[in-house]
């Protein structure tokens, strides 16, 4: 059915958001537990106090090398979302009489409607009638468990997961041009370098320890470059700010990369390593000759002067570390923007050494582990790929499987609800995914999830999405389950469990196996724990590019750590290597992988990397006389994603109730609009009324508005669905839109909470 | 044990990125219980994003202990001043009204001032205040002036503050830089955007140049008077 089976107000008042206040419980913990934070990709270390099987606070790990005690205030707070109120604790279904909407029922029982009515559907219309949507937040055991159960037990090719609308541009750009998907080096090698170029990435708000590296950095001397169209506190004292236009970032990079190589006798260049490391420097250098200054400013609306000064702060540089996250890789020219910025650090040849990197800052948990081993439609484990007999078979074996019985590769998540939509997938089982809230054009999503016959759900709150839902089942919460996660750096951490999951929920490793048993077949879903997975996840992984096979739990904890690829042998001469390290930095002269085969340091058979002509192309929906604005989304620091956590710690909710317009006072005052007004802004696909923000910190052409509030105040729900044709990423980051005052407060405003 | 006497704290606005990181866990600490004591300043959100962090400064001499007509808040021996002791305070406001830095808060509901004890319960025993430890950016640190002048060599500590005829000396540092400090950072993003710097729509009124304010042609919103 899978339509709402009651009022969303309704079922709001049942199962929230309600709001968790501080409740100390007072006294001493019973132990302190070290693991990690349960929210963004850095990971931060943290102990969690644990009482009578509760979580009852946080003490610093100071040890943890990444964040050395450091946290945000999700992190701080994150404690206060166990013996929340709204946690499901049952399994529901789906009941249109109860005042809710939802029944409890029995975990059997359960258990066993979700492998009658998916085994149903997959013998009335084949194995790719039903379709599996994960998460980044999951370790990367129920990672590889998901992918896995997605391919062996119901054999179908459709499974993808929300870093879909993370990363994936990175990785395309990077494994395009380096021939694998990993930041290159670890943060500390940031501290000592010359320049920080930070483009499209708000690290205040997004990934806020990073900004203390690159302050660490500057306080060492290194000059620092951010673009962006706001003023982001980083930017507030860095050495450089280019404001770009929203969507401009690739003729951007073109204009920097264009005098770089005018000025190439200045020594701005680095013609050996080119020439020794590279090929396809010509392409490159050809499309980027049209990038003049001048046009380069037309089109991005930076100054000529600016450009110029970021050109010659980059090019004389003795080192550099260039970061970039959503900013420009949430486009439909996303994958592109990453090539450009990627052709800036190949010029310069400043990669694969001390003091030098390059690498996308990962929004989710683990956006990096997650997809490496199983729930990207077209990967296998170890970053293998699906569509290549050899890695085919491969993991095959391991999985007890033919070859031929592996289902090919599948469509992206967006792709999955449009195939949903046009009735060709009937059944849907979701883990820690709220599409609702995180896709664009979010009321398509909604339309095609009421055409689901069957939709399962899994998690720990019931989400706008899981409302949708005919069953849903309660899943654990991260400090529920142990399991490893990848970080932002490359980092594999361990995270360790603190607490049992209360009442009939369970660990969502048990549940997908409870499931693939239900259904007869429960081949190869026996694991006793995350430790027997992560076992034959390594096995799996082995000789591929994401290496884990040399990583156990003991080095895990141990190192505080290890940087993958860590493999159990030799690559070169095949014998066991039990005590490898880790590679916390790619690329250095010299190093040996499985595919170049020391033929150079990049992951390509002739060990060389790739530049490419890194195209501008205007993005899809781009301000014109009627909407004549841009609008671009993004993060607050207090909030998470689509806030199904942070939108319920009453702490974290203060610090930012409701999500606001930002706009310039030029604008603001063009349309007769004061800070606190209630404002509406329209695109072609819907409005939403919010009030405004007005700061001097924003282009005075674009609105910024956060994304992780549900419903009337989801500002997904204007976002354009266009996507990168490579990596698929929807281009949350632009589209055109209008202004204007409201009359009034929104209607909504008389019966919803702030936090809903 | 006492406080480690060689351990400081150190406070860098230039770092900080108003994330409230260190407001969220000043609640944690068990001497406060829920109530934050850290103070977020904002500077003025529609001209920036500038955010100071402000703890109790821990002077030498403090002049809320000096006005406190019922000797209810103590100097420790380590140097630490302590929030009112709960018996003697008859909140009356004096301390809120004399500490130079605006630190001390009263709580009518609890008939109490309550401030920053820079974390007594831990820094006590050896660990360090929980802002400090968990303030992401590092604008506020707590180690030692070795490692302080290690990290951080554009900058320097400061602990002596001049108010009118007052010279105080305190426990706490702010970072101020090494060097002259480049001009105050115009925190309009259409400064960036322009060839020419725009004009400042905030002028002092002094000096006026009449040059200065002919709108530019090529600007979409020049025409617009704030
Ligand atoms: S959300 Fe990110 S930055 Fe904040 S504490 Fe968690 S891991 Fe650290
Ligand atoms: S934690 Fe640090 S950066 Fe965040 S608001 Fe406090 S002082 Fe500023
Ligand atoms: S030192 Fe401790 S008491 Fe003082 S502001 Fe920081 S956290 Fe609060």
């Amino acid at each position: 059915m899978a339509k709402i089976p009651t009022s969303d107000l309704a079922i709001t008042r049942a199962y929230g958001p309600h709001l968790s206040a501080a409740v100390r419980m007072g006294g001493e913990p019973e132990k302190l537990v070290k693991t990690h934070c349960c929210f963004c990709g850095q990971q931060c270390g943290i102990q969690l106090k644990v009482r009578q099987n509760e979580v009852i606070g946080f003490e610093p790990w100071d040890e943890f090398p990444f964040n050395r005690g450091m946290l945000c205030p999700k992190g701080v707070k994150r404690y206060l979302q166990g013996s929340h109120p709204d946690r499901l604790q049952s399994a529901l279904r789906r009941d249109p009489s109860s005042p809710s909407g939802f029944r409890p029922m029995p975990y059997t029982e359960a258990i066993e409607l979700a492998a009658r009515e998916l085994g149903r559907l997959q013998e009335a219309h084949g194995p790719s009638s039903v379709a599996v949507l994960g998460g980044a937040s999951l370790t990367t055991e129920k990672a590889y468990l998901l992918g896995k159960f997605a391919r062996v037990a119901l054999k179908t090719p459709y499974i993808d997961y929300n870093g879909r609308l993370c990363m994936v541009s990175a990785g395309a750009g990077n494994r395009r041009a380096f021939g694998i998907d990993r930041v290159t080096s670890p943060w500390s090698d940031m501290l000592e370098t010359g320049v920080v170029w930070v483009a499209g990435t708000n690290v205040a708000d997004c990934s806020p320890i990073t900004t203390n590296y690159v302050w660490q950095a500057r306080e060492n001397g290194a000059k620092v470059i951010v673009q962006d169209p706001r003023i982001t506190p980083i930017a507030r004292t860095c050495d450089l700010y280019l404001p770009v236009r929203p969507g401009r970032d690739a003729a951007l990079f073109a204009g920097v990369l264009h005098l770089l190589i005018e000025n190439a006798d200045k020594g701005w260049i680095d013609r050996d390593f080119i020439a020794a490391n590279t090929i396809g420097f010509e392409k490159a250098a050809d499309y980027c000759r049209a990038w003049t200054p001048a046009r380069t400013a037309e089109v991005t609306g930076v100054p000529e002067r600016s450009i110029r000064q970021a050109a010659e702060i980059w090019g004389s540089a003795r080192s550099s570390f260039l970061l970039h996250a959503r900013g420009i890789e949430h486009h439909s020219n996303g994958v592109e923007n990453v090539l450009g910025a990627i052709n800036l650090v190949l010029a310069t040849g400043r990669i694969g050494k001390p003091n030098s990197g390059y690498g996308t800052i990962v929004g989710q948990a683990n956006g990096q582990g997650g997809r490496e081993h199983g729930q990207k439609c077209d990967q296998l484990p170890g970053l293998r790929d699906i569509s290549n007999p050899e890695h085919r078979k491969y993991v095959a074996r391991i999985w007890g499987i033919e070859e031929r019985d592996m289902p090919g590769p599948g469509v992206d998540a967006y792709e999955i609800f449009r195939k949903i939509d046009a009735g060709e997938i009937k059944g849907l089982l979701s883990i820690c995914f709220n599409p609702k809230v995180s896709l664009p054009d979010s009321g398509f999503v909604t339309r095609a999830l009421e055409k689901l016959e069957f939709y399962a759900a899994i998690d720990f709150f019931l989400n706008d999405t899981a409302r949708h839902a005919d069953l849903v089942l309660a899943g654990s919460l991260q400090e529920e389950d142990e399991g490893t996660v990848t970080q932002v750096e490359g980092r594999v951490i361990k995270i360790n469990q603190a607490v049992e999951p209360p009442g009939e929920a369970r660990q969502d490793w048990r549940i997908v196996q409870d499931v693939a048993r239900a259904m007869g077949r429960p081949k190869g879903f026996d694991f006793e724990s995350p430790r027997d997975i992560f076992n034959e996840l390594r096995v799996a992984s082995q000789y591929g590019i994401a290496d884990y096979s040399g990583i156990t739990y003991e080095k895990l904890t141990e190192q505080m750590g290890v940087f993958w690829p860590c493999p159990a042998e030799d690559p070169k001469t095949r014998h066991p290597t039990p005590n490898h390290p880790g590679t916390p930095r790619l690329f250095e002269p010299g190093s040996y992988n499985p595919i170049a085969k020391g033929a150079g340091p990049f992951y390509f058979p002739d060990g060389k990397a790739r530049f490419h002509a890194a195209e501008y192309r205007t993005p899809v929906d781009d301000p014109d006389e009627s909407y004549p604005l841009f609008l671009t989304t993004g993060r607050v620091v207090s909030q998470f994603l689509s806030g199904t956590q942070t939108r319920r710690i009453g702490p974290l909710v203060d610090q930012y109730p409701e999500p606001r317009i930002e706009m310039h006072p030029r604008l603001a005052a063009k349309h007769g609009i004061a800070d606190g007004d209630w404002v509406t802004c329209e695109t072609r696909r819907a409005e939403i009324t919010l009030r405004a923000m007005v700061v001097t910190t924003i282009r005075p052409d674009t609105l910024f508005v956060p994304y992780h509030w549900a419903g009337p105040k989801s500002i997904n729900r204007l976002t354009v669905a266009a996507q990168d044709p490579i990596s698929k990423i929807p281009q949350f980051k632009v589209c055109a839109c209008r202004l204007r005052k409201a009359a009034g407060a929104p209607d909504y405003t008389a019966t919803l909470e702030p936090q809903q | 044990m006492p406080h480690h006497a060689h351990l400081e704290f150190f406070l860098d606005p230039s770092r900080c990125i108003g994330c409230q990181s260190c407001v969220q866990a000043c609640s944690e600490c068990d001497t406060h219980k829920g109530d934050s004591m850290i103070h977020l300043e904002y500077i003025d959100r529609s001209q920036s994003v500038q955010t100071v962090p402000m703890v109790c400064m821990h002077c030498e001499q403090p002049t809320c202990a000096e006005v406190c007509p019922a000797d209810a808040i103590k100097r420790t021996g380590d140097g630490i001043v302590q929030s009112a002791r709960k018996p003697r305070c008859i909140a009356c406001g004096n301390c809120v009204m004399a500490c130079p830095f605006g630190v001390p808060e009263l709580y009518i509901d609890r008939q109490i001032m309550m401030k920053c004890d820079m974390c007594y319960d831990r820094t006590s025993i050896g660990k360090k205040p929980m802002c400090a430890t968990v303030c992401p950016s590092q604008a506020l640190f707590f180690g030692t002036r070795e490692q302080i002048d290690a990290l951080r060599p554009q900058s320097m500590p400061t602990n002596r503050f001049t108010f009118g005829e007052q010279t105080i000396t305190t426990r706490v540092n702010v970072m101020v830089p090494r060097h002259k400090a480049p001009p105050a950072p115009h925190l309009d993003v259409t400064s960036a955007m322009d060839e020419r710097p725009q004009n400042r729509t905030v002028r002092l009124k002094v000096v006026r140049s009449e040059a200065a304010v002919e709108p530019r042609i090529d600007d979409p919103f020049g025409e617009v008077e704030i």
